[in-house]
C-alpha cells in the first residue's frame, strides 16, 4: 500500500541534495565569524592586559598601551548620540505619531533612506565642509562626533519609528477617545511601550558608531596626540583609526599589537550588540499585550 | 382623549430635553457613503438602541458624535450634531467633548498599564493628582462595571493580561471614570459571558439616572430589554425610529423592521 514509487524515490533524493546543499551554505555563512574572531584572540589575546588597555602609545607607537584611543572611541560616540538621539527620536516621533500621509512625509521619507544610503567617505567629505569649515569646529571631536551623528541617524529613525508602530493602533484610539490629546496619548500609552526598542536602536547605533573610521579621520580623530583631549574643540585619538594606523602606517611594528587592538574594537562592538540582543530577549519576555 | 401606556412612554421620554441632536447626517470614506439621511434626536436619560446588520453605519455613527474623523483623513462627516444644544463641527475644545463622551468598542481594550492605571487614566488626563480622589474614582468604577471583586486583589497588575471578558468590563469602567454625560456603547457584550452581561445590563438600567446612554447592539433582545426607543440602521440608512416596544408589537413604518427584529431576513 505505502511503497514508494519510482517517482516518490527521486523526490526523496532530491530533497536530500538540496537540505544538504542548503544546510552547508549555512555552514560556510558562520566560517569567516569563527575564522576572524579565533585569530583575533589568537594572536591578540597576549597583549592585552591592564596596563594595554590604560597608559598611552610610547616608541613611537610601537608599545604602550591603547588609552587615548580608547577614551577617544568612547568620548566621540557619547558625543555622537548626545546629538542623534535627542533629533533622532523626536523626527521619529513626528513621522509615526503626527505626520499627515502627502507627499512631504514621503519626501522626508525617502530621504532618510537616502541618507542610510551614502557611503561613510562622503559622509566624511560633508562633515569637513559643514562642521569643521563652516561652522568653525575645526578638526575636533565635536566635528567628527556630528559627522558620526548624521551618519547613524537613520538607524535611529528608523528604529524607533519601528517600535513606536509596534504599539497597537487601538491603544490611541482608546485614548483619543478619553479625550486625551495626541501629545498625552504618546506620553503614557504608546512611548512606555516603545522605549525598550528605541533602546535597541540606540545600542546598534553605538556599535556601529564607534568602528566607524572614514567619517572621523578627516574630522576629528588624529594619527598621534601626546596628551588627552581637554574639551571638545581638541582632536583625539580614535580605537578605528588607531588599528588602521599601527597595521600599516608604522614601520616595525610588533606582530601582536595590532591584534590586539582590534580585538579590543570588537569587543566593544560584539559586547555592545549582545546587550542589545539581551534587551531584545527581555523585551520578548515581558511583552505587554 | 385616551392616551395609551405606549404614547404616555414616548412622552415620557421626549419630555427630557434634547441631548444629541442629529440632522441630515452623512458620513463617507471617500467615495464609499457609509451612512446618509439620519435624522433623530436622542434625549436626556434615556436608553437608545442602536440595531441593524453588519455594515449599517451603526459604528460609524458613534465615531462621527466623537468627532473621531479628525484622526481618520477618509473619513467626511456633512450635517449637522449637536451636543447640549452645540454643533460639534464647530466646538473649539474637542477633547473637553470627548471627555463628556464615553465609548466603549466591541473589542475589548485593557491599555498596556496596571489595571489601576487603566481607570485613573481619564481622571489624570483632567489633571486629578490626589491619590485618595483617584482611589475613589477607580474602585467607583471598577465596581460599577462588576469587575471590582475580580481584580481588587491585584490592581497592579496589567490590564492588558486581564480575560478578555474582563477587559471588557475594565474598558465599561475606563469610560465610567470620564464621568460622561453621553456613553456610548458598541456591542459591548460581544467578548463577555452572558451572566456578567445581565450584570452590566443592570447597572446601565441604574446609570439611566445619571447619563444619556446609546447602545448600538446585534442582539435584538437586549435592545428591547434596555432601550426606552430604538433606531434600525439598514444598509447606511436609518429606516426606522421609535419606542422599542413598538418595533416588536406595535406600529412600524418600514416593514424591514419587524422582518429583522422577527429574525426574518435574506
Amino acid at each position: 500500500m505505502f511503497e514508494a514509487t519510482q517517482l516518490n524515490r527521486r523526490n526523496e533524493t532530491t530533497q536530500k541534495l538540496f537540505r544538504f546543499a542548503l544546510g552547508g551554505m549555512t555552514g560556510i555563512l558562520i566560517l569567516p565569524v569563527i575564522l576572524i574572531l579565533g585569530m583575533l584572540i589568537w594572536k591578540g589575546a597576549p597583549v592585552i592586559s591592564f596596563e594595554f588597555l590604560f597608559t598611552g602609545p610610547t616608541k613611537g607607537m610601537t608599545a604602550g598601551g591603547i588609552f587615548p584611543a580608547l577614551l577617544g572611541t568612547v568620548l566621540l560616540v557619547l558625543v555622537a548620540l548626545l546629538a542623534s538621539v535627542p533629533l533622532g527620536v523626536a523626527a521619529a516621533i513626528y513621522l509615526s505619531e503626527y505626520a499627515p500621509d502627502n507627499w512631504f512625509t514621503r519626501a522626508i521619507n525617502l530621504a532618510i533612506i537616502n541618507l542610510a544610503g551614502v557611503p561613510s567617505i562622503v559622509h566624511a567629505l560633508f562633515g569637513v565642509g559643514a562642521f569643521v569649515i563652516f561652522f568653525r569646529f575645526g578638526t575636533s571631536i565635536l566635528a567628527a562626533s556630528l559627522t558620526l551623528a548624521i551618519m547613524t541617524l537613520p538607524v535611529v529613525i528608523v528604529a524607533t519609528r519601528e517600535s513606536l508602530q509596534a504599539v497597537p493602533e487601538a491603544f490611541r484610539e482608546a485614548c483619543w477617545n478619553m479625550g486625551a490629546t495626541r501629545w498625552q496619548t504618546i506620553r503614557r500609552v504608546v512611548l512606555p511601550n516603545a522605549v525598550t526598542g528605541i533602546l535597541t536602536g540606540v545600542i546598534l547605533e553605538v556599535s556601529r558608531t564607534a568602528g566607524e573610521t572614514a567619517p572621523i579621520m578627516f574630522t576629528g580623530a588624529a594619527f598621534f596626540l601626546p596628551l588627552l583631549p581637554q574639551s571638545v574643540f581638541d582632536q583625539t585619538m580614535a580605537m578605528s583609526l588607531h588599528l588602521f594606523v599601527v597595521s600599516t602606517q608604522v614601520p616595525n611594528m610588533p606582530e601582536h599589537l595590532p591584534y590586539g587592538v582590534a580585538l579590543v574594537l570588537i569587543s566593544m562592538v560584539l559586547l555592545m550588540n549582545s546587550l542589545s540582543i539581551a534587551l531584545r530577549m527581555y523585551l520578548r519576555g515581558k511583552k505587554k499585550w | 382623549m385616551v392616551i395609551s401606556p405606549r404614547d404616555a412612554a414616548t412622552r415620557k421620554v421626549t419630555a427630557q430635553p434634547v441631548k444629541l441632536g442629529v440632522s441630515d447626517l452623512r458620513i463617507r470614506y471617500g467615495d464609499h457613503t457609509a451612512l446618509e439621511g439620519v435624522t433623530l434626536d436622542i434625549h436626556e436619560h434615556e436608553i437608545f438602541g442602536i440595531i441593524g446588520p453588519a455594515n449599517a453605519g451603526k459604528t460609524s455613527f458613534l465615531k462621527a458624535i466623537n468627532r473621531m474623523d479628525m484622526f481618520n483623513s477618509d473619513m467626511y462627516v456633512d450635517g449637522r450634531i449637536t451636543f447640549n444644544g452645540v454643533d460639534t463641527r464647530k466646538v473649539r475644545n474637542v477633547y473637553g467633548l470627548r471627555r463628556r463622551i464615553g465609548v466603549v468598542f466591541p473589542l475589548p481594550v485593557g491599555l498596556p498599564l496596571s489595571v489601576y492605571d487603566n481607570v485613573a487614566l481619564s481622571p489624570r488626563l483632567r489633571g486629578e493628582k490626589e491619590r485618595a480622589e483617584l482611589d475613589v474614582i477607580v474602585e467607583r468604577c471598577l465596581r460599577r462595571a462588576a469587575l471590582w471583586d475580580e481584580v481588587k486583589d491585584r490592581l497592579n497588575s496589567l490590564g492588558s493580561m486581564l480575560s478578555g471578558g474582563q477587559q471588557q468590563r475594565l474598558t465599561i469602567a475606563r469610560a465610567l471614570s470620564q464621568d460622561p454625560e453621553l456613553l456610548m456603547l458598541d456591542e459591548f457584550s460581544i467578548a463577555v459571558d452572558p451572566v456578567t452581561t445581565m450584570r452590566i445590563e443592570d447597572v446601565l438600567k441604574e446609570l439611566r439616572e445619571e447619563v444619556t446612554i446609546i447602545l448600538v447592539t446585534n442582539l435584538v433582545q437586549q435592545a428591547r430589554r434596555l432601550a426606552d426607543r430604538t433606531a434600525l440602521f439598514l444598509d447606511g440608512r436609518c429606516v426606522e425610529v421609535g419606542v422599542t416596544e413598538d418595533l416588536f408589537t406595535g406600529e412600524v413604518s418600514d416593514q424591514r423592521t419587524r422582518d429583522y427584529v422577527e429574525g426574518r431576513f435574506g
